[in-house]
């Protein structure tokens, strides 16, 4: 698990010298909200985090990244968190099937598929059904990756049957080749399109919100200030926390 | 009498050998045997492992060509810069997979220095070719080919050469009648660590020549990407792996290779 430490031990800084002189703490310093989120969120949420820990005073919020299946079942096994936010709605579902959410689940983000080439687009590729052609190389993920089985239903709901070159582990390897040119396009999310920036051209797909991956948020059962953890809900619903969101690509939620 | 073997050096002998093992054993006990069958007759494990099998051979059959030429120019031919070309050569040794695949990338991908113009020139491209599995794997299992080789030739010594030479046989019979029988055994031993090595390749294959059933998707390949969904699998499919050239090297062991 990806812990920020820095805050924690700028919290904890804080905190001993004042408990050597048995001061009252419990005046609201150094209260502490821990946020369980996707490894896809990582940017975004330390944003909002930093955004959050500005907009009151002696909270430190303390996200934890990892894949949605594990911090689904951390939920559930009762560990320490007061909000969690997945990058899908089965994984989200587990934790609401194990009574470890309190309030929500809300739709906040998405992540539609989209097709990249390298700058110079040397295919000539204008739209996502080009792709039916043999002279073009392209790479996708592994079918056994939720980009690989997006990319499958896509492919296959346009029609396309001209094969892709190689089935690649992840979605950074996909974007590789095409950063490089070894592959005149790839289909990544159009999160991966924001964050390679010039790196890439994209394309967007048709329909590709029908097999868009869905981000839900919740606040959860065990959390030790649920006003605080709603607080966080409700700044990533925001407009402002929204705008951040679609800054890094991804698309709103509702 | 050398006396009892002192526990200085039973210890870790024996604490080496149980690391070595003990993954091995508890790969065996992990190992979902109920579903080892159906896994085996599967199209892409058929596949991957027709693939292995094609490009491991191929890979033999290009160090073999080629290696052993090089092999004997290191070992029996004074030139300036041998030494230099001796360590390059053997670079690749040491280098990470991917490091390798990348390097591949820069010289035969399709904007590579040698590939680009080779597009240009032709059309063709390498990457996502079976070719480029069997180039990947060439480059990771010569070097081992060629260390073996050029060590047999230089400890068969060159004495017989001289003799062959001195009876009037020109270099290529010499090298063909006398030299290449003597070093039969490195030949051997230098073919089975290419083949080992390009069994198990990965890194390179992977990021040089892609990943594709039926095309480039070699075992180990195939394993990495059932890791991400099925753990499962992938422990059956490296239980096939570790059969199928456990199986091998037996084989070869009790046929050619003599204990030393």
């Amino acid at each position: 698990m990806n812990i920020r430490r820095v805050p924690v031990l700028a919290t904890l800084a804080l905190l001993l010298p004042l408990s050597g002189c048995s001061d009252d703490t419990s005046n609201g310093e150094g209260t502490t909200l821990t946020v369980l989120a996707a490894a896809s969120l990582t940017e975004t949420f330390t944003t909002l985090a930093d955004r959050f820990e500005a907009d009151h005073e002696g909270v430190t919020v303390e996200l934890a990244f990892d894949s949605s299946a594990t911090l689904a079942r951390q939920a559930v096994d009762g560990a320490p968190g007061d909000v969690l936010a997945t990058a899908d709605e089965a994984t989200m579902q587990t934790a609401v099937d194990g009574e470890a959410v309190s309030g929500g689940p809300e739709v906040f983000a998405t992540n539609v598929a989209v097709l990249v080439t390298p700058p110079d687009n040397p295919a000539g590729l204008t739209s996502f059904a080009d792709l039916d052609d043999d002279a073009v190389t392209y790479v996708v993920c592994v079918d056994s990756a939720p980009c690989g089985r997006i990319a499958a239903g896509l492919l296959d709901a346009a029609g396309i049957t001209h094969e892709p070159a190689s089935l690649e582990v992840d979605v950074k390897a996909v974007l590789a080749k095409v950063t490089s040119s070894e592959a005149d396009a790839g289909i990544v999310y159009a999160t991966d399109a924001v964050s390679a920036g010039d790196a890439v051209t994209s394309i967007d797909i048709d329909r590709a919100e029908d097999q868009q991956n869905v981000y839900p948020i919740a606040t959860l059962e065990q959390s030790t200030d649920a006003a605080l953890a709603g607080e966080f809900l409700a700044l990533v619903l925001s407009d402002a926390g929204q705008q951040v969101l679609a800054d890094a690509g991804f698309g709103g939620g509702g | 009498m050398l006396g009892a073997p002192p526990a200085l050096l039973l210890v870790p002998a024996l604490v080496a050998a149980t690391f070595l093992v003990v993954p091995l054993v508890t790969l065996v006990i992990a190992t979902p045997w109920s579903r080892f069958f159906e896994l085996l007759g599967t199209e892409a494990v058929r596949d991957a492992l027709g693939i292995t099998a094609l490009t491991s051979v191929a890979t033999v059959v290009v160090c073999l060509l080629l290696g052993t030429p090089l092999a004997w120019l290191l070992a029996r031919v004074e030139f300036r810069g041998r030494s230099l070309l001796r360590a390059a050569v053997t670079v690749p040794l040491v280098l990470p997979p991917v490091v390798a695949g990348v390097a591949l990338v820069t010289a035969l991908g399709r904007n590579g220095l040698i590939g680009g113009l080779l597009r240009d020139l032709t059309g063709v491209t390498i990457p996502y070719t079976t070719v480029a599995v069997v180039l990947a794997h060439t480059f990771a299992s010569m070097p081992f080919y060629v260390l073996a080789v050029e060590g047999a030739l230089r400890s068969s010594g060159e004495e017989y050469d001289v003799v062959a030479a001195s009876l009037g046989a020109t270099r290529w019979t010499t090298f063909r009648r006398i030299t290449l029988p003597l070093a039969l055994p490195g030949v051997l031993a230098g073919a089975i660590l290419a083949w080992a090595r390009s069994l198990g390749e990965f890194g390179a294959t992977i990021t040089f020549a892609g990943n594709y059933p039926g095309t480039t998707q070699t075992m180990p390949s195939l394993i990495y990407g059932a890791l991400q969904s099925d753990p499962e699998v992938a422990r059956t499919l490296s239980m096939i792996l570790l059969i199928v050239s456990v199986a091998i090297l037996a084989a070869l062991r009790n046929r050619w290779l003599v204990r030393p």
